[in-house]
């Protein structure tokens, strides 16, 4: 047993970096393996709905006559069950988390009607 | 005899991570008597497997806890698996070993850190938690989660690590192990440690059989068992020893965590070296039928998976006994005639997890 043990580790941690990041000054960089939220590429989609019946939560709904994909950012829980699941590989994980919110954010993808893309050519 | 007195402690107490509920009954400043209640976190996860099919609900078995979170999604995989025969490719196997040592490093350190903050020693805390931050961070590069993986499936892990990643956590672990004996000497050796953690709360090994204490808190009474000896994963083919104490304080407990840190930055060396290339899943199909009951190690003891499984995608019962639970009457038996003042790092030398106890 001694005493003054930890004085080493002390003076060691005076005059090294911090351990911690300058946050506001300096952004996180996240691994490439990040899960932080769903992405979608909503042109490849073709509303199968394979990422609807994956979803653990069920946080993802699929529109097929609608043309829409939904997700409920706050129930989805990073998992990457649909995305694992995609035939068409158009969800991925993107890195960031999603942002904090006072209300349940749900975002909604609908794909651009291919009659409508042709007319406005 | 002097006049007897219950003192209510928790759910909320300033050591306390998570909430229990003893009622100490006291003699003066002696504690005669502990009375335990649980129940304030309980969030029926068990009861979720019938809203669940089999696969989804790994996603819920490693949710039963933050810092085991990998040991109880590959505990529940690795019970399902064995209902349906699946026999998983070695590389997976191998991954499961490094995952799971992985987590009983950071488990440790957490634990470490709180020990720390109970007995007053803020730097230390600190200390602990910046290292356990560099294997969160390991975590995230490998598995893509700090706290919940996702990576375990019915069938092997969803993701691979390649050599390279592997051989660079070996070279970190390198090179945390000269940071973290230095950490750990302070635990072991320090005055001020020392006077707190030595000669309270002793459970001998005839206790700890009895009482039924696992993990850690039986190892430092003595029992040289552990459940990765009985071969899951990959363990078989890793060389290790159990570690032991036979003196059963507070400060045998600090002891045997530490050693199996270093133990376990060694298996994964091992892991690292004998892992096989190949993939690390292969397909499932039909529906489990059948029951098993599957003991896997975690940082804080045994833990045990029942599955009953009825031929349909909903399993019948899922059951989980985890270590927390299994050391409260050990920690009974060590709180009783123990000073008031030490009730809380007493508390803290069984590792409670008391959201994985009430699931």
């Amino acid at each position: 047993m001694t005493i003054m043990k930890f004085t080493k580790s002390v003076i060691k941690n005076l005059f090294s970096k911090p351990a911690t990041r300058v946050y506001p000054q300096e952004k996180r960089i996240y691994p490439e393996r990040t899960r932080g939220h769903v992405d979608i590429d909503i042109d490849t989609c073709i509303f199968c709905g394979m990422c609807q019946r994956k979803c653990p939560t069920g946080a993802i709904q699929v529109d097929r006559n609608e043309k829409t994909w939904t997700i409920q950012r706050f129930s989805c829980i990073q998992c990457s069950s649909c995305a694992d699941n995609c035939p068409k590989k158009c969800l991925k994980m993107g890195n960031s988390y999603p942002e904090p919110s006072a209300s349940q954010t749900v975002d909604i993808y609908q794909k651009k009607e291919e009659t409508a893309l042709k007319a406005a050519e | 005899m002097s006049k007897r007195s219950i003192v209510p402690f928790g759910p909320q107490h300033p050591v306390l991570p998570e909430p229990i509920h003893l009622d100490l009954v006291l003699e003066d400043e002696k504690v005669v008597q502990a009375v335990p209640s649980i129940g304030f976190v309980h969030r029926g996860l068990e009861k979720l497997v019938e809203k669940k099919d089999y696969q989804e609900y790994v996603y819920v078995a490693e949710r039963i806890c933050g810092i085991c979170s990998f040991m109880h999604g590959m505990g529940y995989c690795e019970a399902v698996e064995r209902i349906m025969n699946i026999e998983i490719p070695d590389r997976a196997k191998f991954l499961r070993v490094i995952w799971a040592e992985m987590s009983r490093i950071h488990s440790h350190l957490l634990w470490l850190g709180l020990t720390a903050d109970a007995f007053g020693f803020e730097s230390l805390f600190m200390e602990s938690w910046k290292m356990r931050e560099k294997i969160l961070d390991m975590f995230e590069y490998s598995t893509g989660g700090r706290v919940i993986f996702s990576v375990n499936k019915i069938g092997g892990q969803r993701k691979d690590m390649d050599d390279d990643m592997i051989k660079m956590f070996v070279k970190l672990f390198g090179e945390m192990e000269s940071d973290l004996r230095e950490l750990t000497n302070t635990f072991l050796q320090d005055y001020s440690v020392n006077t707190r953690l030595r000669d309270v709360g002793f459970l001998t090994k005839e206790q700890a059989h009895d009482l039924g204490a696992v993990g850690p808190m039986m190892r430092a009474s003595g029992i040289s068992l552990d459940t990765r000896k009985m071969g899951y994963a990959a363990y078989p083919e890793i060389k290790f020893e159990p570690v032991t104490s036979n003196v059963g304080d507070s400060y045998a407990r600090v002891d045997v965590r530490i050693k199996e840190i270093f133990q376990s930055i060694d298996i994964i060396r091992q892991a690292a070296k004998k892992i096989p290339a190949g993939t690390v899943d292969v397909p499932v199909k039909g529906m489990p039928d059948g029951e098993f009951m599957m003991r896997v190690e975690q940082p804080r003891g045994e833990a045990v998976y029942y599955v009953k499984a009825n031929g349909t995608k909903f399993l019948d019962r899922v059951r989980v006994r985890t270590p927390t639970f299994a050391n409260l009457p050990a920690l009974l038996e060590t709180l009783k005639g123990c000073q008031l003042a030490d009730v809380p790092i007493l508390i803290l030398t069984i590792d409670p997890c008391i959201s994985c106890t009430e699931r």
